[in-house]
């Protein structure tokens, strides 16, 4: 009886704020979405109505929103060609020494603040900036400036579960497949790619829900471009069911995608 | 097993209803209410009928450059003393749109906003300021009559708020890219191909309010008579001139450093802005010059207002008191770049000839500057014979014009 009482003191307290504060918001956004304005104050009237996601069906929010997943798409897969490269070197070719000297390098990033990053690149990005003093050209501020920025700061979340899939990869199973006569193209398409397959979509649940929900990077780099979140951002001081519906779609975009994910065996590997 | 899951699923359905009962805000429910000059409804609130003793803390919503407390530039601090002098500590958050003003003031979180004519309005029908009292504003007799009682900061001959200032809407631009000098908001408009990918506008549908403007004068036979008070016709009109201007624009502002910070680096080169982004912006050695276009501009003549759900309201009327003072109004005004609200404060200016430099006396200037208003249905320019946009409608269009 004491164990049970222990047990449920213990789990209580996060259980409590995983219900209210996760669950609870995210039931709050999805009431607020069939609520209305007034007009006039911009306050919300509490009448039911299926307007605001009428509202979602037509081009303009379909334009957004199919704009974002496609940003979100590109970063995933710019992670992806940056990433495998990458950690195969850390795990398989760099001298076990300098391996952790590597990972650091990766996660350093990592703690320094998202702000300074995405301004980093603001100012790398304009006319003058070091992109254009170095290659000649710039993208300028917009949807390249917004899927180079995006990638480069989700990318440490695809290295690090790509590169522990290259570490566990026995290096028996290499050998074997070049013993039984496959070339390195075959070894990497049916051996190391299905041992990586996991990993990388573990990752990708990272950099598309991430790119999915972000606007202050866009807002800093992307110009006039909108996206879900800057819709949002814009509508939720004027008209927040409205700003509500628009948070519900990309909700449901990333339920459909983990449940891809999921399909692929990835949640194992988070 | 049973029982437990039962009991999940109670707490669940409990949170659902928390979360239904707990989110967004709602009109103020029932309770008297009159009509106001625009038709909508004014909630009954009484303004305070004396001062108390201070309660130590006053938290101030204001526009950026308003409440300098010395974080920004030590030498610009209109706060400490106050703060010595009452013992209200003063905390202040700027916001870069009326909308986020109205927003935030919303939360009940604030005393005392610095609100513009397109807030006052849908803060006062929601209930979410009071009258006051201007006999507790010992400045009040000093502050220009022609701010006093205008239709932005009271209803029905009751005052909601404090004048605080105003100005005009400038077009800034490069001195060093942009020529010839441009004198009219053409540049930003019909000309803006000239500095294609580097115009700016301001990330508001209040500044529809700009084409509309704009309209008056180039599309005289649109009859447009305030930049308010557009009906269909004249508001899809000033729509479409935003959509040919968004071809050519590199980015929206709201956040005033991030448009200086786009002048400087010279991603955007001419735009809409404020005479404090001037200033800030060639103090940073920024070659840029603002000026105000021959076809007049949209402005701001800014109120002090007081939050009905205040816990501090006699440190927020000694705060607006405060900043309406001779003294502190002219140092304001100087480092924000606009005409005080009290006629006192012209003797107070560094430069003696600021009072004249920015108009604040010259009605006939003010004539041609069209206030931020909100709009309503019945239109703000006296015709009968139509339905004016409201401001929902403007939203809309704006969303629409942004996603275009």
């Amino acid at each position: 009886m004491r164990r049970r009482l222990g047990l449920a003191a213990l789990l209580t307290p996060p259980m409590l704020w995983l219900v209210v504060a996760y669950l609870g918001a995210l039931v709050a956004i999805f009431a607020t979405a069939f609520w209305t304005t007034d007009p006039f104050t911009n306050l919300v009237v509490r009448t039911f109505t299926l307007d605001n996601f009428r509202e979602l069906r037509t081009p303009t929010y379909l334009g957004i929103i199919g704009r974002t997943i496609l940003i979100a798409a590109l970063v995933t897969v710019l992670c992806v060609v940056v990433a495998v490269p990458f950690a195969f070197f850390m795990a398989r070719v760099a001298p076990a020494r300098s391996r952790s000297l590597l990972l650091a390098l990766v996660l350093v990033p990592l703690w320094a603040s998202y702000l300074v990053k995405a301004y980093a690149w603001r100012a790398m990005l304009q006319p003058s900036g070091v992109l254009e003093s170095v290659f000649g050209t710039t993208p300028g501020y917009g949807f390249a400036a917004v899927v180079i920025t995006l990638s480069y700061l989700w990318l440490p979340y695809m290295i690090l579960p790509v590169y522990a899939a290259f570490e566990r990869l026995p290096e028996s199973h290499l050998e074997a497949s070049a013993d039984l006569g496959g070339r390195p193209w075959t070894t990497f398409r049916r051996v190391v790619v299905p041992a990586l397959w996991p990993a990388i979509a573990a990752g990708s649940v990272f950099t598309f829900s991430l790119s999915l929900g972000d606007y202050i990077a866009v807002s800093i780099v992307g110009g006039k471009l909108q996206v879900l979140g800057t819709a949002v951002l814009q509508n939720i001081t004027l008209d927040l069911p409205f700003a509500a519906a628009l948070g519900t779609s990309s909700v449901v975009v990333m339920v459909l995608y983990l449940l891809a994910v999921r399909r692929a065996g990835a949640l194992e590997n988070l | 097993m049973r029982t437990s899951k039962k009991k999940g699923l109670g707490a669940l359905a409990a949170v659902a209803v928390l979360a239904l009962a707990g989110c967004g805000s709602s009109t103020p429910a029932g309770g008297g209410s009159t009509a106001g000059a625009g038709g909508f409804k004014v909630p009954d609130l009484k303004p305070l009928d004396k001062l108390g003793t201070p309660e130590g803390e006053v938290k101030v919503l204001a526009w950026p450059g308003y409440v300098e407390d010395g974080s920004n530039d030590p030498k610009v601090d209109w706060v400490s003393d106050f703060e010595k002098s009452t013992g209200c500590n003063v905390t202040v958050k700027t916001f870069g749109t009326s909308d986020e003003a109205v927003q935030l003031m919303r939360t009940g979180e604030y005393d005392t906003v610095s609100a513009s004519g397109d807030a006052t309005l849908r803060l006062i029908a929601a209930g979410d300021v009071e009258p006051v009292n201007t006999s507790l504003i010992t400045n009040y007799p000093d502050i220009f009559d022609s701010l006093k009682n205008q239709p932005w900061n009271s209803v029905n001959g009751v005052s909601y708020g404090i004048p605080h200032g105003r100005g005009a809407n400038l077009l800034m631009y490069r001195t060093d890219l942009v020529k010839p000098a441009p004198d009219s908001w053409g540049a930003v408009f019909d000309k803006a191909g000239a500095q294609a990918g580097k115009v700016t506008a301001y990330d508001s549908p209040i500044y529809i309010a700009d084409a509309a403007l704009y309209l008056m004068s180039t599309k005289p036979e649109l009859g447009i008579k305030d930049p308010y008070a557009l009906d269909d016709k004249q508001l899809a009109a000033a729509v479409d001139l935003l959509k040919a201007q968004k071809a050519n624009v590199s980015e929206y502002w709201s956040d005033y450093l991030k448009e200086v910070q786009a002048f400087k680096n010279g991603t955007s080169t001419v735009g809409t802005t404020w005479q404090v982004i001037a200033n800030v912006a060639q103090a940073e050695k920024a070659p840029v010059e603002a000026i105000l276009p021959k076809e007049g501009a949209t402005g701001w003549s800014d109120t002090w207002m007081v939050s009905a759900k205040s816990k501090h309201k006699t440190c927020a009327y000694k705060f607006i008191d405060h900043i309406v003072s001779p003294k502190v109004n002219a140092q304001i005004a100087e480092y924000f770049g606009e005409a005080p609200a009290n006629r006192k404060a012209c003797a107070e200016t560094a430069d003696p000839n600021h009072c004249k430099t920015y108009h604040a006396e010259d009605e006939a200037y003010f004539a041609k500057v069209h206030y931020w208003n909100t709009p309503i249905s019945a239109c703000l320019d006296g015709r009968t014979n139509v339905k004016c946009t409201d401001y929902a409608a403007w939203t809309k269009a704006w969303t629409e014009i942004r996603n275009s």
